[in-house]
């Protein structure tokens, strides 16, 4: 053998050998290997309210306040806090030994910071920030609110758990414009992300933050000790098609599949190294009118829709696995402190005969209804197929539009007449905590055409009854008046609730510590 | 010839640029808003129409396409919607994967074709040349993402032998590179085995009943080098024009390949560009396949020189 094939030979020796390694750190137990629901591109969780940026978000950031599992406010960051008996000056302390993944201490300066950039882009931020006189920092680790007036949700507000989460960053990354995207991704959160290593559309990875002291708490929801056990998570963002999602979480080349689609879980249910979770609060799915044109301006064709409207077709026909979904009366999440049946009889007990009636007596004018199907999201593409039959069986003329989802996003922002490019209605979903109380349920901010939210809904008494319960600190008078909304919102059809489903998730049977959350957080998990 | 390569090149120039003006318009006139997609589902309108401002699509369309052309022509393909990055990084990040999966399936395409097909129009009407168009005509209709449910079920859960997706890069290892790209290669090449195998068996059959070959035969040539020297080489102008045609299409459109076994290539970098309404990453990526496509067809061009001596430019 001549040195050039010897020298030939070992270099392929050493290729195979590399590959070997990295083959084997595939299986590693200390890596733990995701699919996410989808890709991951936007990485500044205040600039949008995409849930991938979100969940990018808690595997970086830590939050003052977080939500239990049964949507109670815990706190996180924060040590003990006090509120004056006007409840107009709020004073937090932070826990000792919070530190940013550079090193440096967080101070409340980067608190206020951090507040001030979201309160300028959430909506409920925005809310609290009407209230909000000044914020101060009377010392490194204690901060201060001061209000106008009284608020009632300043904690709800703190420990919101979804788009957007108020995450706390160094000040002088949240001093960024909060419409201008972050360029650095520093949190003191239990991971840190390795921004060399993210490949968008490919894989994102995060690494343990070794000086992370984790509260003591059991973790729920986003609250509780966020206890790291794998040294590595490597989201995988370029497995995008459902099959080969279950194929490789079969194999074993994946960990977690974050949503299997419904029509996978039997099959992945009967899997002997796979275990199907259902830990989130549910989704709900909406029926969404636009309430500027005709015929979905007039109150009473809205009603006649939701008579028309029951729940169980919809689920059915969309998730189909009998124990994945269930209908519920209330515009806020089942189960959770403001779900109420209040005021649902009129789709709770809907029929046809009614909703042809009502469709009579408004004076409906055969105008056809524009309803935007989206062909490519699966979660809800067959929603809009039962909507419009249902529609017509009440007596609508109906109009499907079959596009693409990014169509009907850019779409349904459009208030412009039905001829010019406009539309009467879309289904979507909403995550639980994203609607679980009237100032997150962006389908209840009926400020008309100032109204944050599409469809962009006019009603004075529910704006009235929303500014009540902002300045209400009683816990039994907010849920009266979070009832007398829902009851009012009905009466007016502000929107069309659909049901709620459980979104599954399918992990190996070697990942443990799943636990009742409000979002998908990957701390407290052990791979076996 | 350089005179004939020197018109080509110009020529790609206002090709290019009928591309750049056609993709521009065309993505500004279709339906889909980029500031509503990046805002996300909860956003509001005030919060989208902020964030359109800042991408400067509030402008008129002509100040648009002059601020995206002036940077054209200094070599500037522009910043990600989504993705802020470099649009020519991104494709840089992305062309490692297409061009390897491109390249070991054109490797196994010819490898199998052009022999099956040499072979088929030597025994023209035989068992083996009725078997291999059975075979084309299985291979242009099973869709490509059937066959590969069908090779992860069968090779990768049941064998075991090759993983379900991913894509490791060369320098992680070459076997770990390998064994990744072989599964997808392998579904991908079967539709171009139909094809080149159809292609080269047509031609090779034309050129058999040539003269030259009667006399070949006439002057005691082994069968081999008469099939090889004689009949392939005489037919090879149209096998490598299909070939070439192959990998242009491979470069731009082996989408599903690339979504079903997770490779992070161009065509899905394309897809996701297309979903998010991410227009300077499309009008990018097109520009890119257009000039490889220019590039690849003057490339088979130039080779019938060497093909066949009576073509001269």
């Amino acid at each position: 053998m001549t040195m050039s094939r010897i020298a030939l030979a070992a270099a392929a020796a050493a290729t195979f050998a590399a590959g070997a390694g990295t083959a084997l750190a595939q299986g590693d137990p200390k890596v733990l290997r995701i699919v996410p629901h989808s890709n991951l591109a936007i990485l500044d969780p205040i600039w949008t309210t995409a849930y991938m940026s979100r969940n990018h978000g808690y595997m970086i950031y830590d939050t003052l306040f977080g939500s239990d599992e049964k949507n109670q406010v815990k706190p996180q960051m924060v040590e003990s806090w006090t509120v004056s008996p006007d409840n107009r000056l709020w004073t937090f302390k932070l826990r000792s030994g919070l530190a940013f993944h550079d090193g440096k201490p967080v101070t409340s300066e980067d608190v206020v910071a951090s507040l001030a950039r979201w309160g300028k882009r959430d909506a409920m931020g925005t809310a609290l920030f009407t209230f909000v006189d000044r914020m101060d920092t009377p010392a490194p680790d204690t901060f201060r609110i001061f209000l106008r007036e009284a608020c009632g949700f300043v904690l709800e507000a703190l420990g919101k758990p979804s788009s957007n989460v108020p995450f706390i960053m160094p000040k002088r990354i949240a001093d960024t414009d909060a419409f201008k995207q972050i360029e650095e991704h520093i949190g003191s959160g239990p991971y840190m992300f390795v921004k060399d290593q993210f490949k968008p559309g490919d894989k994102s990875v995060y690494v343990r933050n070794p000086k992370y002291v984790p509260r003591k708490e059991p973790p729920s929801g986003s609250t509780g000790g966020k206890q790291v056990y794998v040294e590595r998570v490597e989201w995988n963002l370029a497995l995008r098609d459902a099959q080969a999602q279950v194929s490789a979480l079969q194999k074993g080349e994946v960990d977690i599949l974050e949503q299997p689609a419904f029509e996978h879980v039997p099959a992945l249910k009967k899997d002997s190294g796979i275990t199907v979770y259902t830990y989130s609060p549910p989704l709900q799915y909406m029926a969404r009118f636009n309430h500027l044109h005709k015929p979905f301006d007039n109150a009473k064709v809205r009603q006649a829709v939701l008579a028309a409207f029951a729940q169980e077709p919809f689920l059915k026909a969309q998730v189909g696995v009998k124990e994945l979904y269930h209908t519920c009366p209330s515009m806020f999440t089942c189960g959770t402190p403001y779900s109420s049946p209040a005021g649902s009889d009129i789709q709770s007990k809907s029929n046809m005969k009614k909703a042809q009636e009502l469709l009579k007596a408004s004076g409906y004018d055969g105008t056809a209804i524009v309803l935007m199907k989206p062909t490519d999201l699966a979660a809800i593409q067959k929603l809009p197929d039962v909507a419009a039959q249902l529609l017509r069986q009440a007596g609508f003329k109906v109009d499907l539009q079959a596009m693409d989802w990014q169509t009907l996003v850019g779409r349904r922002a459009k208030k412009d007449p039905i001829d010019k490019g406009g539309w009467h209605m879309f289904l979507t979903a909403w995550q639980g905590p994203d609607i679980w109380n009237p100032i997150a349920n962006a389908a209840l901010d009926t400020r008309g055409e100032q109204s944050g939210w599409f469809g962009w809904g006019k009603d004075e008494k529910i704006v009235e009854l929303r500014n009540q319960f902002m300045r209400e600190t009683d816990d039994a008078k907010k849920k009266k008046l979070a009832e007398a909304i829902q009851v009012r919102a009905f009466e007016v059809g502000t929107h069309v609730p659909l049901g709620e489903f459980d979104a599954p998730l399918a992990a190996r049977k070697n990942v443990t510590g799943f636990f009742k959350q409000t979002g998908n957080f990957y701390w407290n998990l052990k791979k076996n | 010839m350089y005179n004939f390569l020197a018109r080509r090149l110009l020529a790609t120039i206002p090709v290019l640029l009928i591309v750049a003006v056609l993709v521009f318009l065309m993505l500004r006139l279709t339906p889909g808003d980029p500031a509503a997609i990046l805002a996300g589902d909860a956003a509001n309108t005030e919060q989208i129409e902020r964030i359109r401002e800042s991408l400067g699509l509030n402008r008129p369309i002509l100040v648009q396409f002059g601020i995206w052309f002036g940077n054209l022509l200094s070599g500037d393909l522009g910043e990600s919607f989504y993705y802020k990055q470099k649009v020519t990084a991104l494709i840089g990040q992305r062309l490692e994967p297409t061009i390897s999966l491109a390249a070991l399936t054109t490797l196994f395409a010819v490898l199998v074709s052009v022999p099956l097909g040499v072979l088929a129009a030597w025994r023209f009407g035989g068992w083996f040349d009725r078997a291999l168009m059975g075979f084309s005509v299985m291979g242009f209709s099973v869709p490509v993402f059937v066959l590969a449910y069908l090779l992860i079920w069968f090779v990768s859960l049941q064998l075991g032998w090759l993983p379900v997706q991913g894509y490791h890069r060369l320098a992680d290892g070459f076997w770990l590179y390998l064994k990744h790209l072989l599964l997808p290669a392998f579904t991908l090449s079967i539709i171009y085995v139909a094809l080149i195998a159809r292609v080269t068996r047509a031609s090779v059959l034309e050129a058999l009943g040539e003269d030259y070959i009667r006399t070949a035969r006439a002057k005691g040539l082994p069968e081999l080098r008469v099939l090889v020297r004689h009949a392939l080489a005489n037919a090879a102008v149209p096998i490598v024009t299909v070939i070439g045609i192959g990998v242009a299409l491979l470069i731009g459109g082996v989408v599903v390949t690339e979504s079903v076994y997770a490779i992070p290539g161009l065509g899905r970098l394309t897809v996701d560009a297309v979903l998010a309404r991410d227009f300077p990453t499309i009008q990018g990526v097109i520009l890119f396949f257009s000039f490889a496509y220019v590039l690849i067809n003057l490339l088979v061009d130039l080779s019938y020189v060497f093909l066949d001596p009576r073509i001269r430019y």
